[in-house]
């Protein structure tokens, strides 16, 4: 676990404000695995006062990549950071995917920015497992395919892909899904999150999700993002140090 | 090395130097350890122990306010006896004194933790959490009530020889009257102060922000708060005052020894920057150097009106 500071060294506008930060940071280039975090602090003042957690979008070389978009003051700073301007970054922080089990299709699940840790995790398997990407929004610009691979989308509004929830879409194609030993690697909003866990529940997938919750400290010490699993109901573990990626039926969505 | 001492009493008890990191902030020490040197701080504060194990507040439990924050964690810990058997463990690996912090909604479950932990050796001392505001049978109306107050110092004092500190709650209008209960009931020191009762509202969905509806609000936001209750306590009743309340740096740490304080504790500070103690440190003595000051303790009190 490191705190540093890196510099940014670009700034991507993908698409309808959806931006990719650039960062020079060989320290957690090097040790980050995918669906680990990172805690950073946007202003080196008292406002916006507490760090913000992102997933790493993808590693290249001594360089990572955050996928965000400018939603409140912290993300608006991190913009606006200019080139060679450092960040704090604490990380990197908790438990990423397990992809390196024995399965020969990676089934990604991924909802408006819940689409951010996946880039790195494609890449990552690049030589061990097939892909197969199946990306929801409500509309065509919530849509992120950056970094995916043989992808289908959805929409809500059906501006672009099939028109539903990525969830209905997977269902849709669960031809392509059987026969086949599968891993689904998930990330989104809730109500997907819920939807995802009947689908592979009932489909018998296994199925790995990374969640989110409000957070201070990003490491285990606030307390402030409990989530409840399913085998234990008398203490919460937390989504910071337990997670952000947990079994998606060990845990209560 | 410089010659300056940075070394602190709070009653009997001794401290190399006043940084100590606060309940609620540290865990049970072993994240913490991370990032900071726990032989080096003052004292370790543990979160708040009740007798049974408290699974605490459902999400959302925190949210982020102008220059603070506001939490509703609901005193989830692992209880007193999982306390002994798994956590007192990694702590007793550090040369660094323990104070526990003990959280009970009843004044039969204060002594009665107090009774269990003060066999421990680990333990120099406790602090009394009669101000947590987020639990709906807890702390709070301990907090707001002088009597009982009295009370729990009074039986907390008779279970234990170790120093008793009672944390005590900023929300009460004259918070010299409960300083000097507890220093009337024979407690040796006050912490000054718990969170503040705060909220916080979603405009669209016309909803609070976390789950308890209203937190308590701690960061740099609370900063002037601490330091006048520090203040009147200092200036009303002859007790040590252990200070908290936004404490980000080290000029943070000198103004609450200014205004009274004996020690300080860091809290909110080490979600940001969880290496805060070592940095606080390094400039206390720098301060000390340049102020031609022998004896760190010298400053507490030492405001000028």
């Amino acid at each position: 676990m490191f705190i540093l500071n890196a510099p940014v060294k670009e700034l991507i506008e993908l698409d309808h404000k959806i931006f990719l930060q650039k960062i020079y940071c060989p320290d957690i280039a090097s040790t980050i695995k995918p669906g680990q975090f990172l805690n950073i602090k946007v202003s080196n003042s008292y406002y916006p006062l507490l760090r913000r957690p992102f997933s790493v979008c993808d590693v290249e070389n001594d360089y990572i990549y955050l996928m965000f978009n400018i939603l409140g003051e912290g993300t608006k700073l991190l913009a606006a950071k200019k080139i060679n301007e450092t960040v704090d970054i604490l990380g990197p922080l908790g438990n990423g995917f397990n992809y390196e089990d024995d399965f020969g299709v990676a089934v990604i699940v991924g909802g408006g920015l819940g689409a951010a840790p996946f880039p790195f995790l494609i890449r990552c398997l690049k030589n061990k497992s097939d892909v197969l990407t199946f990306i929801g929004g409500r509309s065509t610009h919530d849509v992120i395919t950056y970094g995916m691979k043989n992808t289908l989308t959805s929409t809500d509004d059906g501006t672009t892909g099939f028109k539903g929830t990525v969830i209905d879409l997977l269902g849709k194609n669960i031809s392509l899904l059987k026969d086949k030993k599968i891993k689904i690697f998930g990330c989104g909003p809730n109500a997907m999150l819920k939807a995802l866990k009947n689908f592979s529940l009932k489909n018998e997938f296994d199925c790995e999700v990374s969640t989110e919750c409000a957070m201070a400290c990003g490491f285990g010490i606030c307390q402030g993002c409990p989530i409840e699993t399913t085998n234990n109901r008398d203490s919460y573990l937390l989504v910071c140090k337990d997670g952000p990626v947990f079994n998606i039926k060990d845990v209560v969505l | 090395m410089s010659n300056v001492d940075l070394s602190v009493s709070i009653g009997s008890l001794r401290l190399r130097n006043p940084i100590m990191l606060a309940s609620g902030t540290v865990g049970y020490g072993n994240e913490i350890a991370e990032f900071t040197d726990l032989n080096s701080v003052g004292a370790i504060v543990t979160k708040s122990l009740s007798l049974k194990p408290r699974k605490g507040n459902p999400p959302q439990r925190i949210v982020e306010t102008p220059a603070g924050m506001l939490n509703s964690i609901g005193l989830a810990n692992v209880g007193v006896e999982v306390f002994i058997k798994e956590k007192i463990q990694f702590l007793k690996k550090y040369d660094v004194p323990l104070i526990c912090n003990i959280a009970a909604s009843m004044l039969d479950e204060y002594v009665e933790c107090t009774k269990i932990l003060t066999v421990e050796d680990a333990i120099k001392a406790f602090e009394i959490n009669v101000s947590c505001p987020n639990v709906q049978d807890g702390g709070l109306q301990f907090g707001n009530d002088i009597h009982a107050v009295g009370k729990v110092t009074e039986k907390v004092r008779a279970a234990t020889n170790k120093p008793v500190i009672i944390k005590l709650s900023p929300n009460v209008s004259y918070i010299a009257d409960f300083a000097r209960i507890v220093k009337q009931e024979g407690g040796d020191a006050v912490s000054s102060i718990n969170t503040l009762v705060g909220t916080s509202f979603n405009i669209f969905t016309k909803k609070p922000k976390i789950f308890s509806v209203t937190g308590g609000l701690s960061g740099p936001a609370i900063k002037p708060v601490a330091l006048a209750k520090v203040l009147e306590i200092k200036r009303c009743v002859d007790i040590p005052i252990i200070g908290i309340g936004g404490i980000m740096n080290w000029q943070d740490v000198i103004e609450f020894m200014i205004v009274g304080a004996s020690a300080v504790q860091l809290g909110t500070v080490n979600f940001i920057n969880p290496s805060a103690s070592k940095e606080i440190l390094i400039g206390l003595e720098e301060y000390c150097i340049k102020q031609n000051i022998e004896k760190l303790s010298e400053l507490t009190g030492s405001f000028i009106l």
